[in-house]
């Protein structure tokens, strides 16, 4: 087993085991440290599919962003002496046989399906690539993308605020 | 080992653990984490078809629109929350069923 191999399985199993613990622990900024986690092994799993764009953006929006909004979000909505933050789960039998048979269908459509495989060229950065790819062929989506922020921007602020009477 | 099925099979497992976050939790909060966990596992769909599918770099694109679209959702659902909060002092999702008071 190589060295690159190893590094894929750690990274693998730090992914998925804080996966596990994002949605099983009974204490919210517990779950919420274990999605720090899982965001990070994902950016690793990024760079090994040769995304080093896709990577950066995910440390800097999800790590540094919506990771920070959440904690923000729990820490408003929680009295700090409140030391457990506990949070209960309901019907975890049912919801485990569902969400397991869900998965072992996927997994079975997944081995079993004829994926179309064409490895694509590393290219030596993937800036380039994207910077001109989203000015000529996605321009449209990417300026609604700007309208849409601006949207969700206006939309909390006014969400959020205290009403005046 | 590094191919496309071991990926496909990892976001599988994510989208799994997202949807169960989602049954199960009754904290607004940690039901965002579930919906945020779904989402990861598609950016690692479409990253993987991007490297070995023949999706070439518009793979990328949409996973950047995806994460777009995350941020978006976190602010508003936040928004929704803490107005929940204030309303009704309570963060369970099956106590908010009425839309108006």
């Amino acid at each position: 087993m190589s060295f690159s191999d190893l590094t894929f399985f750690l990274i693998v199993a730090l992914t998925i085991g804080s996966a596990l613990y994002v949605v099983t622990s009974q204490r919210l900024v517990y779950s919420a440290m274990a999605l720090f986690f899982t965001l990070l092994g994902l950016a690793g799993l990024y760079v090994f599919l040769m995304a080093d764009f896709i990577a950066g953006t995910q440390v800097i929006i999800y790590v540094g962003g919506i990771l920070v909004l959440l904690v923000f979000g729990i820490m408003l909505t929680h009295r700090i002496s409140d030391i457990r933050l506990s949070h209960t789960s309901m019907q975890r039998g049912v919801g485990g046989v569902v969400v397991l048979l869900i998965f072992v269908g996927l997994y079975r459509m997944i081995t079993s399906a004829p994926w179309y495989l064409e490895a694509a060229p590393a290219p030596e950065s993937t800036v380039k690539i994207i910077g001109t790819l989203l000015m000529i062929d996605y321009l449209l989506p990417f300026e609604v993308a700007s309208v849409l922020l601006l949207a969700a921007l206006i939309g909390a602020a006014m969400l959020s605020r205290k009403s005046e009477s | 080992m590094n191919d496309l099925n071991t990926y496909l099979t990892i976001g599988a497992i994510l989208f799994s653990l997202g949807l169960y976050g989602v049954i199960t939790r009754r904290n607004g909060v940690a039901v965002l984490m579930g919906v945020e966990l779904i989402l990861n596992s598609a950016n690692v769909n479409f990253i993987a078809f991007a490297r070995f599918g023949g999706m070439n770099l518009s793979g990328h694109i949409f996973a950047l629109f995806v994460i777009i679209m995350a941020a978006a959702e976190a602010a508003v659902a936040l928004a929704i929350i803490i107005n929940l909060y204030n309303k009704f002092g309570t963060l369970n999702v099956d106590d908010a069923r009425i839309l108006k008071q």
